[in-house]
């Protein structure tokens, strides 16, 4: 096995840059830069599952649902649960924990969630799998919508504590971006690929792929609760704020930067979100060279729109090319093939 | 008439079938273009929710019906052309996930562009009001667009299969949907199949936009959004392969939804989306294939 550090460092350099730059901008700024490391978490625990298994989900958002539930419910102060959420359930209206604690439960309950859904989906491949895990997601949304037990059902959840500045945000992306490294090197992330690539071939060596599908998405889902944790950590989400558009945009990140490797992950993210955020801000009026923009509102989605239509339909591989960062090109043909997922 | 604990009553089944018939059209609509391209036109809701738009605007304007239809029936097909022309054609031949996203940001751009051009708040299409009073039928109350719903998409299904069996297009058509290389090599003319087709199922989405502004006539920019979820589940329930699997799948869930939307009680009845993507998920670990598809093929190696 050929060493290639940069294939972690690259995606780890670009997020920290991107956290150090939010912290030369202004407070109000700032926020970009820290929901565009939220979405690093997400789009990576996507990656885990759509990159190295080549099967698309329209599921994962559900996960990061689960974990921003946990972690909010778990997070606000006990004196103010009543008046958010007046139905929650009796056990759930006095327990109350820290910030990191409430995090780890969020990635528990998006990993076991992910896990007992994935016992029966992971057997589905193909068109069948797309639609059973876009099924999760809208039964997810239908259930959080109105279960107010668990919950503050169609409100927003406020009061929960901000704590997900630049550095918890940053942190958490780099910690999603080790652990798709690792398990992507590992014995599991390397027989997945293998059924990626050649199902048949892969079964012939002993892959089941059922299982090797199963861990990936159990990894997943317990990256994208943490993120769905950090997400509820920096503003007050709604139920709206992770179904459809979310689902969207992050496979749009993850799709535009290239599927099929993890520096393309993040470099979706980054390039998607640098785009959008830039549209937001002069929505609201900015100034650039000494010219005053000021966009109608709703903009900003549309110019995103194009822009991915237009990526994908002259580039399906992404930016990336679906290859992870290689500083020297010599042996690039090992390891990463570059093919979009079936 | 109680079924399973339901109470069922006749107006509720027929809703359940004049929502059965307007999905079946569109699960119609989404299975030619898959026949022939292998694409899963996510963005098929949005024309529908063009379609809408220009029957509202119509309406608005105070035109009378003819025209608004008109109007719904320009605006939805110059779009699938573009659409087609656009997105579809130098798509053709990629991956069906990097189709299946690419479609789903062409249904982001579109609904965006409706939410900056009408606002959130929508606008209502009342030219067809009309047809949502009721019938009344030897004492039952039945609404006229459910009966509408039934007999238009019954003479369109009819209409499609003439097309479909005794044109040549129609022959082009099922066998470019068969397999597209070889009967290229055979002289089917890959663009004008595909134009073809973008074109009737274009048709078709104008079609439910006016049954569907009848049901609901405040058209928002997600209109038809959740419709066109409920009803590529129910495609691919019911096998997306062939046409007639396709369209029982959509009539199927339709159904299922107006009737369960119908008849369970109130506290339940928020819960429909949960009940009908349950059954989704079930049949499809049962029937991954589809529901309708007994073919016995097992890949070889």
């Amino acid at each position: 096995m050929r060493r290639h550090p940069e294939e972690l460092l690259g995606p780890v350099v670009l997020v920290v840059g991107a956290a150090l730059l939010g912290t030369l901008v202004s407070i109000s700024t700032q926020t970009y830069f820290t929901d565009t490391l939220v979405k690093v978490s997400i789009v990576v625990a996507l990656y885990v599952f759509i990159g190295n298994s080549g099967v698309l989900s329209f599921g994962h958002i559900s996960f990061v649902a689960v974990g921003a539930w946990t972690a909010g419910v778990l997070t606000v102060p006990p004196g103010e649960k009543p008046a958010i959420m007046p139905n929650l359930a009796h056990f759930l209206l006095h327990r109350h924990v820290g910030n990191v604690t409430s995090l780890a439960l969020a990635a528990l309950v998006g990993g076991v969630f992910a896990f007992v859904v994935g016992i029966p989906l992971m057997r589905l491949s193909g068109l069948a799998a797309g639609i059973a895990t876009f099924a999760v997601l809208e039964i997810t949304y239908n259930l959080l919508q109105y279960e107010e037990r668990i919950g503050p059902g169609l409100n927003a959840f406020s009061s929960v504590p901000e704590t997900t500045g630049l550095r918890q945000a940053a942190i958490g992306a780099v910690v999603c971006i080790v652990a798709a490294f690792v398990y992507a090197r590992s014995r599991f992330g390397r027989l997945l690929r293998a059924t990626r690539e050649d199902d048949a071939a892969a079964r012939a060596v002993g892959a089941s792929v059922y299982r090797q599908r199963l861990v990936a998405f159990t990894l997943s889902g317990v990256l994208a609760g943490l993120a769905g944790g950090l997400y509820v950590h920096l503003l007050p989400l709604n139920v709206n704020s992770v179904h459809l558009d979310l689902t969207f945009l992050t496979l749009a990140m993850l799709v535009v930067g290239g599927s099929g490797s993890l520096f393309g992950a993040v470099v979706g993210t980054l390039a998607v979100s640098a785009l959008d955020s830039w549209l937001s801000v002069a929505e609201n009026g900015t100034s650039l060279f000494g010219w005053h923009i000021d966009l109608p509102s709703g903009t900003a989605e549309i110019v995103v729109g194009v822009v991915m239509a237009a990526v994908l339909i002259l580039r399906p591989s992404g930016l990336t090319g679906g290859r992870e960062l290689r500083l020297t090109r010599r042996f690039a043909w090992r390891g990463s093939a570059s093919r979009a997922p079936a | 008439m109680i079924v399973a604990g339901l109470t069922i009553d006749w107006q509720t089944l027929a809703d359940g079938l004049g929502l059965g018939a307007i999905y079946a059209l569109m699960a119609v609509g989404i299975g030619l273009v898959f026949g022939v391209l292998r694409l899963v036109n996510f963005a098929y809701g949005q024309l529908v929710m063009a379609g809408a738009f220009a029957l509202a605007l119509a309406s608005q304007w105070g035109w009378p019906v003819w025209a608004g239809i008109a109007l719904c029936f320009a605006v939805v097909l110059v779009l699938s052309a573009l659409m087609d022309r656009l997105v579809f054609r130098p798509l053709r031949g990629h991956s069906p996930a990097v189709m299946l996203v690419a479609t789903f940001a062409v249904a982001f751009l579109l609904q965006s562009i409706a939410l900056l051009w009408f606002g959130s708040l929508g606008k209502i299409a009342t030219s067809l009001a009309y047809l949502n009073r009721p019938w009344t039928i030897s004492g039952v109350d039945i609404r006229k667009i459910a009966i509408v719903a039934v007999v238009v998409a019954i003479g369109c299904l009819v209409l499609l299969q003439l097309l479909l069996e005794r044109t040549e297009i129609g022959l082009h058509m099922r066998a470019a949907s068969m397999d597209f290389a070889t009967s290229r090599m055979l002289g089917v003319r890959a663009n004008r199949v595909i134009s073809f087709a973008v074109l009737i199922s274009g048709v078709l989405a104008a079609v439910v936009a006016v049954m569907l502004t009848v049901q609901t006539p405040l058209v928002t920019p997600d209109f038809a959004l959740s419709d066109t979820i409920v009803v590529l589940a129910g495609v691919v329930v019911g096998g997306l392969n062939r046409p007639v699997p396709a369209t029982l799948g959509g009539f199927l869930i339709g159904f299922a939804t107006g009737v369960l939307g119908g008849a369970l009680p109130t506290n339940q009845s928020q819960y429909l989306p949960t009940f009908v993507f349950v059954a989704v998920i079930l049949v499809l670990l049962v029937r991954p294939r589809g529901l309708f598809d007994f073919s016995k093929t097992v890949e070889r190696v």
